[in-house]
């Protein structure tokens, strides 16, 4: 259970999150909307907790995450704007070391969740040859992996084709039906085929 | 499962060597300069070996400062450019002993290998051959605590745009100790005399780094990612 209770969040001299509250159990998929800079992606590294709120709290199974960080981001996994990836590196190697290093990973597992984003044909060359949308997908593949309940995904179909958003929508469909938790700040609608959504639009105060 | 201690640091070991050895010229670059900073005295102060031996030490130890300046620069950098830094801080494991893992890369990938070649630089000096062994250990040692304590400026320019500047005014005035302290022992091994007492200090140095610097870098890093 996630749980954002009035959220104060200044950038500079602006006021970017004004008491932002929701709540997500187990299930449930929250859709960020807003304008360009409402603050979806502030939002979601604060509850990150890779900012700090000036007011506010995000608790993680009803304890502050703040105070319970290394337990909770063992749950969460967050990916941003830019796929966190070594350019020098290829994908394989890449998910091996990042996924490593939260939990034991076989080989298998990552051909298994390269293969299920579409990564595959593509998992052996040097992550700075792939385009964009190719990133994102062994970025996806690392999402999966992470075996994470709490998914926080920034813009998750950013790059990618008509195919990529449709598995993207599956992606999150899945994670759901298991049990976890989605926050994802989105620009255009998700082909989510289960209803359990909510929306939240920022930027209105 | 979660990962244990020992496999995060040998993965975080492995990511960085790997990637160090695809691209040589961040590693080629520091031992370069250090290299030519150390056999340039030689051509401008004067070719007498034994007044070039009475500014060894400083020459050496002052080229070894600065190019793990120069090295220190890749430290965190790269990482924090392209989001593999903050998912280590999002992992939920120690960020403080996965800076450390990176730190002692650093220090194998930069340190070590400095201190291995030196003892070319130090012939060029007019170094006594009884006294290169000596040297090599004292740089290795320093290089080790140079590390350290340039991961927390690393870490603390992080957030700074054109943090090179900033990252050696930070890091010099920490270094000097380390400085004093290994030209002394540098000193020392080419009059003849034991070089215990200087390295001592310097491996007093490189424990209170090893006990606070990671902290601190990690403290650090994680303000640098906000």
């Amino acid at each position: 259970m996630l749980t954002v209770s009035g959220l104060h969040l200044w950038r500079g001299d602006r006021h970017v999150l004004r008491g932002v509250s929701f709540s997500a159990g187990p299930g449930q998929c929250v859709l960020l909307t807003g304008k360009n800079g409402a603050g979806k992606t502030t939002l979601l590294r604060a509850i990150a907790g890779l900012l700090d709120p000036e007011e506010g709290q995000v608790s993680w199974r009803d304890a502050p995450a703040r105070r319970t960080r290394d337990a909770f981001h063992a749950e969460l996994a967050y990916l941003g704007h830019e796929p966190p990836l070594k350019g020098d590196l290829s994908a394989r190697e890449n998910l091996k070391f990042s996924i490593g290093i939260r939990r034991a990973v076989t080989r298998e597992e990552i051909d298994g969740a390269l293969r299920r984003t579409g990564a595959e044909p593509f998992a052996d060359r040097s992550v700075r040859m792939l385009s964009a949308g190719q990133r994102r997908r062994v970025a996806l593949a690392g999402v999966l992996l992470s075996g994470a309940v709490l998914w926080l995904l920034d813009e998750p179909t950013t790059n990618l084709d008509a195919d990529g958003q449709q598995l993207v929508a599956t992606l999150i469909d899945e994670q759901i039906g298991r049990g976890g938790i989605v926050v994802a700040a989105v620009h255009h609608a998700l082909p989510l085929a289960s209803g359990n959504f909510v929306d939240l639009v920022l930027g209105e105060a | 499962m979660r990962s244990g201690a020992g496999a995060v640091a040998r993965l975080v070991v492995e990511r960085d060597l790997r990637l160090a050895f695809r691209k040589p010229s961040q590693l080629l670059q520091p031992l370069l300069f250090f290299m030519i900073v150390a056999t340039l005295f030689p051509l401008t102060l004067t070719p007498e070996l034994s007044r070039l031996r009475d500014a060894a030490p400083g020459v050496l130890w002052i080229g070894a400062l600065l190019s793990s300046l120069l090295a220190l620069e890749f430290l965190f950098r790269d990482d924090a450019q392209d989001g593999t830094l903050e998912q280590f801080a999002l992992s939920g494991q120690s960020l403080t002993w996965m800076l450390f893992a990176k730190t002692c890369t650093h220090w194998l990938l930069s340190g070590l290998p400095l201190a291995l070649t030196a003892p070319i630089a130090a012939l060029a000096l007019g170094v006594p051959a009884d006294a290169i062994w000596s040297m090599v250990a004292s740089l290795a040692l320093g290089g080790f605590a140079l590390s350290l304590l340039g991961a927390i400026s690393a870490g603390l320019t992080l957030g700074a745009r054109r943090g090179g500047v900033l990252l050696s005014l930070l890091t010099l005035p920490l270094s000097v100790p380390v400085l004093v302290f290994g030209a002394d022992a540098t000193q020392r091994a080419i009059a003849g005399a034991a070089i215990a007492p200087p390295m001592y200090m310097l491996g007093a140095i490189a424990v209170l780094g090893v006990t606070l610097a990671p902290l601190a870098a990690a403290a650090a890093v994680r303000i640098g990612l906000e």
